[in-house]
């Protein structure tokens, strides 16, 4: 039996805001526990949440990126459950009224190879709220303590329709959802840091059957690829529970990405009963189309869009785009270079070759980088005018790379510039072949590689600095 | 009983203060003697800070002189010592909310009341009994002992706010705070003979006060008479950045409005709801309830009767909101971050399970355990819904009666002060105590039980009057149209 899978993603973003959801101590991670505390984030007897607009302004802001409906009013709810790691116990969240409902994320499916475009694919969204993270637990010996630091901060549950079909589109889907979320300013989306979370429902049909199998629901997912591993995983071992004649049961379990195996956390009688309820504490709050507008006026071009504008308004290869865009600096990067030089060609070969190579050797970001884009543009012409030849202009890279200097004075300090003396060229080419009549006799007898005997004396002449295309026209034009 | 410090109103300290006549270190000496010479009968704090209390008298005087050498303004409430429920925190004072659960906690963080009253001057002083958690209407739910009723030690103050009332009624505080959420000030305002009043809901901010259920908690002030009370919740009004559900509203000048009304000779239109005038009311408390209507139409008030049909079922709706938030606002209370923590537990479940068992008291967990019922999956639209439907009804109602009267009076209580145990066996009739309090939650309005009288066993029986939403100028000119009319409150419980 072909069996095929369907996959529903829950994924919750970290919302980067300086203070957290209903209080204004700070948000951070890696500080040293319950110092990011107070009152509030206690649930100290007395204490009242209060909004963050911040957090909402990026929630909306996600919503219209992603083609969302926005709803016209913000309402909380309580989700009652005791947990230590959750001070009220209840999270306040968003229950029958999300903020944002519908719309999609366009996922690049991965291609026939590494520098070929993949299929496009749109993966539609149920919904997006907003609600409050929890503490941390950290299991001791006979003992548990809570840190609270991560309590109260912004969370984004980002629910996806059930319409992932392997393991594959699952990971091309958490990609193209974090690299919308960056370009956003919405989340930096660090899973190591726990700022993106992914919980999976899958279940399996034959091909061509229209009715859902039993859901499973997959936790602990915490690396994208321990999300494609967990789900293929779970794919192939209800697979197997079918052939082998059993029934799946609808149950959460828990994957350990270092093992590669998953077992039962819970089984849906244990399922919770969330009594929820509008929170009293929060008055809903009216989002109006100015506010919208507002927002709006804050989003940036979204990834792909931006790979297709600029396949086409700087016609470079998907090999550079693909390498430019997911990084949204790294593709402002390339546009102010290629705004300033005029070739981006050129201009992109540098920084996905040379720039990001050197980067990653120094271990540096790109916004501490010496090399801004006015040194690559510089760069770039430099070598287009014949001004240095293009070894020379690696040598210039790596030392600009290092000191920060425009490429003019690295190669007037190094005194790499290309000869390009005419008279000079003249002299040396015809001196050369003075000195050579067989070669002359042997090129002109129509043996062309004979050539290349005149251009080792020219270059030694030049000291290295003749452009060889030159010195080739030059050598022709005066044998002819 | 004569004029004594201690059973002076603020309005008359504060002039005796400003004149030098007295000190605040003095005023605050009165009150602490007297609080010790009656405690040991009324019972009404859970505890109380003495060096703390004169500390804050003398720096109070300190702030009066250099006020009077710069030639600044002084509040009316710099020096005045104000009783606090203990369920309204003051940074470094214990916090218990008469419970087990939190009987070691000691509060890090002013109450956004507190704050204000402190940065006017007035002294916080003590931490006042109440029904645990504010639930109940006796304080005989306290987990600490029963508070007494000034005027007969074997009956209750009313509660839930019971020590805020017997506090202010014996003479131990001058004026005090409490919550009302169905009736726990202006019901033990009424038991006690003095004056309570319940602000509409969002006038004043609840940030530091234990939530009991929160779409109906109210902070208000206890006092001797309107102008007191007055002046305490223009002390405490106003919007708080860190209560969203506190309003955006200019706080007015309570006692310059009455004064102003006064001099108006508005003649205040009432309605009498006779669905208040039913079954189980107390005949004493009716005819002296009949007897300050007529007073009001002596005056030239007119008097309509109005109806507001939905009553019958606001102690149900009631039962039903308040319960289901309180089962979730005393989620935390779980023995993990602070208060009552099972010395025995063996999980973190077990942990929840024994600490809460321990620290909550039968009434609380009642409630707890019905609130969980009526949010649950299956119920919730038959309950919680069904109530919000009524809650929205009950508002309808009063709005539509405001239509023809400016405000509404009733009685505030079915009985006077009734017997200790009493009604400790039967929830259901303690319930019933609230009958004609509840509504005025419900609909969010702002109401006051003014004295109107004493039975002939020499019990006080309280006045309710009910106003528009936050119309309290109003609605305290209206008390004090009829409070200026007799002398109800020159009377003082012998101790």
């Amino acid at each position: 039996m072909t069996y095929e899978a369907v996959i529903g993603l829950e994924v919750h973003v970290q919302l980067k805001t300086h203070s957290k959801m209903f209080t204004r101590v700070q948000a951070g991670y890696g500080f040293p526990e319950n110092t990011l505390t107070d009152p509030v984030v206690l649930a100290l007897p007395g204490t009242l949440p209060v909004m963050n607009k911040d957090a909402l302004d990026k929630i909306i802001k996600a919503g219209l990126l992603l083609g969302c409906e926005i709803a016209p009013v913000c309402k909380w709810d309580r989700k009652n459950y005791f947990y230590p790691d959750s001070p009220k116990n209840y999270q306040i969240s968003q229950y029958d009224q999300p903020i944002c409902k519908g719309g999609s994320v366009e996922v690049e499916l991965p291609g026939p190879a590494r520098n070929v475009m993949g299929e496009h694919k749109r993966v539609a969204l149920t919904r997006i709220h907003l609600e409050e993270d929890v503490g941390k637990l950290n299991h001791g010996e006979g003992v548990s303590l809570v840190d609270f630091n991560r309590a109260g901060t912004p969370l984004m549950e980002i629910v996806s329709e059930p319409v992932i079909r392997s393991a594959d589109e699952a990971f091309a889907y958490l990609t193209a959802l974090k690299t919308v979320m960056i370009y956003g300013g919405i989340s930096d989306c660090d899973m190591e840091k726990g700022q993106l979370r992914c919980d999976a429902n899958i279940s399996i049909r034959p091909v061509g059957q229209e009715a859902l199998g039993t859901k499973v629901e997959l936790k602990n997912l915490n690396s994208f690829s321990f999300v494609r591993d967990g789900i293929a995983h779970e794919i192939r071992r209800q697979a197997a529970v079918l052939e082998s004649g059993g029934k799946i049961v609808q149950e959460t379990r828990d994957y350990d990405g270092q093992t590669g195996t998953s077992q039962s956390l819970r089984s849906k009688e244990m399922a919770h009963d969330y009594r929820y309820f509008p929170d009293p504490d929060l008055m809903p709050v009216e989002v109006d189309s100015a506010w919208k507008e507002a927002v709006r006026a804050t989003c940036p071009e979204l990834p792909f869009d931006r790979q297709r504008r600029l396949q086409e308004q700087y016609a470079i290869p998907y090999t550079i785009t693909s390498v430019l865009v997911p990084d949204r600096e790294l593709g402002d990067y390339f546009e102010e270079a290629a705004r300033l030089c005029g070739k981006p060609q050129a201009a992109g070969n540098w920084i996905t070759n040379d720039l990001l190579r050197e980067l990653g050797a120094a271990k540096v970001a790109l916004g501490a980088s010496k090399v801004r884009p006015a040194h690559v543009a510089a760069l770039v012409k430099l070598v287009e005018d014949g001004a240095i030849l293009s070894n020379a202009a690696k040598e210039v890279f790596i030392d600009m790379f290092h000191t920060g200097e425009m490429p003019e004075a690295v190669v007037a300090r190094k005194g790499l510039k290309a000869e390009t003396n005419t008279e000079d060229l003249e002299r040396w080419c015809a001196e050369a072949i003075a000195a050579n009549p067989k070669s002359v006799a042997d090129y002109k007898g129509g043996k062309e590689s004979a050539l290349n005997a005149f251009k080792g004396p020219v270059m030694r002449a030049a000291k290295g600095k003749a452009d060889p295309k030159r010195v080739d026209e030059t050598l022709r034009r005066l044998l002819s | 009983m004569p004029q004594e410090l201690f059973n002076t109103s603020v309005t008359e300290l504060s002039r005796m203060m400003g004149a030098g006549e007295v000190s605040a270190a003095e005023l605050m000496g009165s009150v602490v003697a007297r609080t010790k010479a009656v405690e040991g009968r009324v019972r009404a704090f859970n505890s109380f800070d003495e060096a703390d209390a004169l500390a804050q008298a003398r720096a109070s005087d300190q702030r009066r002189a250099r006020a009077k050498a710069s030639g600044s303004p002084v509040h009316a409430l710099e020096g005045i010592p104000i009783g606090i429920k203990d369920v309204i925190s003051v940074a470094g004072q214990p916090l218990t909310a008469s419970s087990r659960m939190l009987a070691n906690f000691v509060s890090p963080y002013d109450a956004t009341v507190t704050r204000k009253l402190k940065g006017l001057g007035a002294i916080c002083w003590g931490r006042l009994n109440l029904d645990e958690f504010a639930m109940g209407s006796s304080t005989e739910n306290s987990a600490f002992g029963v508070t007494s009723n000034p005027w007969d030690l074997e009956r209750v103050p009313g509660g839930s706010s019971g020590g805020s009332a017997a506090s202010v009624a014996a003479g131990e505080a001058i004026a005090s705070l409490g919550s009302d959420t169905g009736g726990s000030i202006r019901q033990p305002a009424a038991l006690c003979g003095i004056v309570g009043l319940k602000p509409s809901y969002g006038r004043v901010s609840r940030y530091g006060l234990i939530a009991f259920a929160s779409s109906l908690d109210q902070i208000g002030p206890f006092a001797r008479s309107v102008e007191d009370a007055a002046t305490v919740l223009g002390a405490i009004s106003g919007h708080d950045p860190k209560d969203s559900t506190s309003l955006k509203m200019e706080v007015p000048d309570y006692n310059r409005g009455i004064a102003e009304f006064a001099r108006s000779g508005r003649k205040w239109k009432l309605g009498v709801p006779k669905e208040y005038f039913g079954e189980g009311l107390d005949p004493e408390v009716g005819a002296a309830v009949q007897a300050a209507i007529d007073e009001y139409r002596r005056q030239g008030c007119e008097i309509r009767e109005v109806s507001l049909p939905h009553t019958r079922y606001a102690v149900g709706a009631y039962y039903i909101i308040a319960t289901a938030e309180c089962s979730s606002n005393l989620a935390r209370f779980d023995g993990v971050r602070y208060g009552h923590r099972s010395k025995d537990a063996t999980d973190a479940l077990d942990l929840y399970f024994k600490s809460r068992a321990e620290g909550f008291g039968p009434e609380v967990k009642r409630r707890i355990i019905l609130g969980t019922y009526v949010l649950s999956s299956g119920y919730y639209d038959a309950y919680y819904l069904r109530a919000q439907k009524v809650r929205t009804l009950i508002r309808r109602d009063f709005l539509e009666a405001y239509k023809q009267v400016d405000a509404i009076v009733t009685p505030t209580s079915p009985t006077p002060a009734f017997r200790k145990g009493e009604k400790a066996a039967n929830p259901l009739a303690m319930y019933l105590n609230d009958i004609y309090t509840i509504g005025v939650n419900l609909a969010g309005l702002p109401g006051i039980s003014i004295p109107c009288g004493f039975t002939a066993g020499g019990l006080p029986i309280g006045l309710q009057v009910i106003g528009q939403p936050f119309k309290e100028t109003e609605l305290l000119a209206v008390a004090r149209t009829y409070e200026e009319r007799n002398d109800w409150r020159s009377r003082f419980p012998k101790l």
